[in-house]
């Protein structure tokens, strides 16, 4: 037996020599330099990498990885990392985007391959606005948003990204935050050894057209009381002195008070193996329910559900193995033939 | 020429030249199988074929009424076939509809074969028929056989245990068998067939069996038919054949040119008619370690493919002209991004959904110029069902070598009509030399080829190549993002000269028939057929025709231009407005006649000598 040894990468290793084009203060430098670091520690050769992306600022990220790397056009870049997957499920393929690219030109695509569980990382930076285009409201902005599309306010419903995600079947839903560089980071670990499709919600500040669109979470004093970081295994706890919990009464989550009476066996434990959808429905949602925290980290992670390129490779070799590998001069010759005599 | 010997009864077998026969009836009633099944019994025998599959867009319209008639031409003979036909000697008609629907295109005097029990009150209503045309003397010009096919047909399935309805389903094996009998054909291929179509329904075999028996024993025992035709084998030259379809014949194409070029065949398709079939055949051939992807939409089916061509495969999509019209931007991505890429369009009547089940060949301009700003593709158009395998693998070559999307334009005729087709040789296929980058000295993403222009095929997981792309105009050389004017420009000129220099690779076109004189006809795709059949007549009149039949439609052949200038006039036929003609007229300055035809058919060939005729006279 060999032993390939594989280079002992730093995150440098994965910077390119490519003037960033983002704005100054942008979320996407913070997900770049998470993104940098983690694929350093994967134990993956560098050239197994392969970052595809659609069109939008998130998009933009590929050319400042140093991987293969494929910018390609608005919405289709799941469509196209299929492709990849398909001829080569060994690459480790890393799909950027947004919440206009992902949700609504490229919604298509984005729940077939969730669907289909494609083994995808799917990176979705979710700042709530179109940012290339300078200003337009997306699918995930709030009702009533003043934006260059509309003066007025928008009256169009937001779309719950992970409600979606988790209604085409997804296996791996999460959500983390630009600026939480520890929680990003650990949400990635953990999505790269995902099997299968693993859909990522990034929540992002585009402080030049939604300047502040997270800033309940994100800012320092209300963090801990917006925010439950969802473990394995833990009850859901939250609050800056984590008294406050959250419990199931009915088919409905409620927020109480520890103390006097309740305590941690009283609450929900958080089980992101749990195969019945309900759980991870109601948490993917619990964000816009007043008086709810949001809830960060891995959602959902179903194990043993095969991946597509995996079933597709083995019908191939099934058949190779049943009929043997294909003839051309006899597959020509199929079906009835007749000879024609000089 | 015609000899005639006379049997035992006294009835007369004529050997003729050539016939055309149509099997036409409800959607429900199995036109396509008993043509197709006929043109497969006189294939191995030996005659030169072209067929003509006709049906509604509709799975099963009300059944019995006009637009649910479906219809299977076939033309055959002992010398060589070009067309379907445009007329017919032999028409089988299932019921009022489908007689009302065909009954024009049968030649005076030709034999008609209808299903008398079908000709009920109700049957003319749902044909919108007063009075049944088998009593008001409407068919007095014609051979009338007014036979009881669904009644004759139950008698002879009363032992084998089916309800009426599945013992109905089997009258079109009746009257195939009949069609054995009027042509002297031996059953044996369709009984063959039957058992392996069958093999888990012993039912169903025995009873179209026993149907197709019955049709033939009834016309030898009555003296129903005086006469019955024999049509010697063709002279086709030396070979083994096979018959195929345009469809099956660019699934091969395809498959052969993965296995000669040593890389995986990948189809990303979405279902769309008359292209679907590709997907089918394709899917079949896991063996040859094809990957079919039935993506949830056109655009994912294009995108994929270009997916799998970024990582090494042989990558194909198909579609017709809506697909198509969904795939573009992608297909602009192939163009900026430089990946081979091909695509197939099987054209169909349009604009929008149109006629799905019908043909015409008004993409062309949508296949040269239908992408954003300047996106160059070579366009390729094959001539015929068998061509379509050989145009499959020039296509493959042509993306790999020059590292760009091409299109091939087929068409619904091509797609479905079938003809005897010489299986080649593996040996003769050439290889399709594939170069995948493997040295990081020096590599640059759009380092090209100084001859080809191609840039090089850098495939992910190759250690040290590492690299971006992406639809975004970039730098030459480097690929890096770049939005200088002079660069921009340059890029666009290089994607051009790219293309057009392809014309090198490509062979100079030769006329058929003069090699100058008063007209030349110049055509594309499946008319080569009906323009072929109408040259030799026309020739034999005395005039000088030339016919150039371009399977290159980007880049044209680079003697084109001398060629048209050789001839008096030029004429040419297509099935729309007219865009090649627009080209020509465009490209080369030259005083081309357009000659469209826009009905969702075929051109016949009298239509194609008429218009010489006007032309010339």
């Amino acid at each position: 037996m060999t032993t390939a040894t594989l280079p002992v990468y730093t995150k440098k290793d994965f910077q390119t020599d490519q003037e960033i084009r983002w704005c100054p203060g942008c979320g996407d430098y913070a997900i770049l330099a998470a993104v940098q670091a983690v694929f350093a520690e994967l134990g993956v050769p560098r050239e197994k990498f392969v970052f595809i992306s659609g069109i939008g600022c998130s998009s933009r990220f590929p050319y400042y990885m140093n991987t293969f790397g494929f910018h390609t056009i608005h919405g289709r870049a799941p469509a196209i990392a299929t492709g990849v997957k398909l001829i080569r499920p060994d690459l480790d393929v890393w799909v950027a985007t947004g919440d206009g690219d992902s949700l609504s030109i490229g919604g298509n695509h984005t729940i077939h391959m969730l669907r289909r569980n494609v083994g995808l990382k799917v990176l979705m930076f979710n700042n709530k606005i179109y940012g290339l285009t300078k200003g337009q409201y997306s699918p995930t902005s709030e009702v009533g948003k003043k934006a260059k599309s509309t003066p007025f306010g928008s009256v169009d419903r937001p779309f719950s990204p992970l409600s979606l995600a988790l209604g085409s079947e997804a296996t791996f839903i999460a959500r983390s935050v630009d600026v939480f560089q520890q929680h990003l980071k650990e949400t990635l670990r953990k999505a790269a050894a995902h099997q299968g499709s693993a859909y990522i919600e990034i929540l992002q500040n585009c402080n030049i057209f939604n300047d502040g669109a997270w800033e309940t979470i994100t800012e320092k004093e209300a963090r801990s009381e917006q925010v439950v970081q969802l473990e394995h295994g833990k009850p859901l706890i939250f609050g800056k002195n984590r008294d406050k919990g959250i419990r199931l009464v009915g088919l409905d989550l409620e927020v109480v008070a520890l103390g006097s009476g309740t305590g941690e066996k009283d609450l929900l434990v958080h089980d992101e193996h749990n195969p019945n959808p309900v759980y991870a429905f109601a948490l993917s949602r619990m964000d816009s329910m007043p008086g709810f925290p949001t809830p960060i980290g891995v959602l959902r992670a179903l194990q043993g559900v095969p991946r597509y390129e995996d079933l597709i490779q083995q019908q191939i070799r099934e058949v190779q193995a049943r009929k043997g590998k294909g003839d051309l001069a006899k597959l020509l010759r199929a079906g009835d033939t007749w000879e024609v005599k000089a | 020429m015609s000899t005639t010997i006379s049997d035992i009864l006294g009835r007369k077998r004529e050997t003729i030249d050539k016939a055309v026969i149509r099997f036409c009836g409800d959607s429900g009633d199995g036109m396509q199988i008993t043509g197709s099944q006929f043109t497969n019994t006189v294939a191995l025998y030996g005659n030169d074929l072209a067929t003509f599959p006709d049906y509604p867009a509709e799975i099963r319209a009300p059944a019995g009424t006009l637009p649910g008639v479906s219809g299977f031409q076939v033309h055959f003979s002992s010398s060589n076939v070009y067309t379907p036909g445009d007329s017919v000697d032999v028409l089988i008609a299932m019921n009022p509809a489908a007689l009302k629907m065909n009954l024009p295109d049968l030649k005076t005097n030709g034999i008609l074969i209808v299903n008398s029990d079908d000709f009920k009150e109700t049957d003319l209503r749902k044909a919108q028929i007063t009075v049944s045309p088998l009593e008001d003397h409407s068919l007095d010009g014609y051979r009338l056989f007014a036979v009881e096919l669904t009644k004759l047909t139950r008698a002879a399935l009363k032992e084998v245990g089916l309800d009426a309805k599945s013992m109905d389903r089997c009258k079109n094996f009746f009257a195939l068998g009949m069609c054995y009998w009027l042509y002297n054909r031996s059953m044996e291929p369709t009984l063959r067939w039957l058992d392996e179509k069958f093999k888990n329904k012993p039912q169903l075999v025995s009873a179209n069996k026993l149907a197709m028996q019955a049709g033939y024993s009834f016309c030898e025992a009555t003296e129903a038919f005086q006469i019955s035709y024999e049509i010697p084998p063709a002279k086709l030259s030396p070979g083994t054949y096979r018959n195929i379809s345009g469809n099956a014949a660019l699934a091969l194409g395809f498959v052969a040119a993965s296995q000669q070029a040593g890389i995986p065949l990948f189809l990303g398709s979405y279902p769309i008619t008359p292209a679907s079939d590709i997907l089918h055949e394709l899917s079949m051939y896991k063996d040859f370690g094809v990957t079919t992807f039935q993506a949830e939409d056109e655009i994912a089916a294009v995108s994929s493919a270009i997916g799998a061509s970024y990582t090494g495969a042989l990558a194909i999509t198909t579609t017709s002209g809506p697909g198509m019209a969904l795939k573009t931007e992608a297909i602009g991505l192939a163009v900026a991004v430089e990946l081979p890429l091909v695509v197939c369009d099987i054209q169909r009547g349009g604009p929008s959904t149109g006629l799905p089940t019908k043909t015409e060949q008004a993409d062309l301009l949508q296949a040269l110029y239908g992408r954003n700003s300047e996106a160059p593709a070579p366009v390729l158009a094959p001539s015929s069902p068998g061509d379509c395998f050989w145009i499959a693998l020039e296509a493959s070559r042509i993306a790999i070598k020059y590292m760009v999307p091409v299109i091939i334009l087929s068409d619904g005729y091509l797609a479905n009509g079938a003809e005897p087709w010489k299986i080649p040789a593996v040996s003769e296929l050439a290889q399709i030399p594939v170069h995948f980058e493997t040295n990081p000295e020096g590599f640059l993403p759009y380092k090209r080829n100084p001859s080809t222009l191609a840039r090089p095929w850098a495939i992910p997981g190759t250690p040290g190549l590492e690299h971006r792309v992406g639809g975004i105009e970039k730098q030459d050389v480097t690929g890096n993002i770049n939005y200088e004017p002079l660069n921009h420009e340059h890029m666009v000129r290089t994607r051009a000269e790219k293309v057009e220099g392809i014309a090198q690779d490509i062979p100079e076109i030769v006329p058929e028939g003069d090699p100058s004189g008063d007209l030349l006809i110049v055509a594309w795709g499946s008319t080569a057929g009906p323009i072929t059949a109408a040259m030799k007549p026309m020739r034999e009149k005395g005039h000088r025709i030339g016919h150039v039949h371009l399977r290159y439609l980007n880049p044209l052949p680079r003697n084109l231009g001398d060629i048209l200038k050789r001839y008096k006039k030029i004429l040419v036929p297509e099935m729309n407005m007219g865009q090649l003609v627009m080209l020509l007229r465009a490209k080369f300055l030259v005083d081309a006649e357009s000659y469209g035809k826009i009905q969702g058919k075929p051109f016949k060939q009298s239509e194609i000598e008429a218009k010489i005729e006007e032309l010339l006279d």
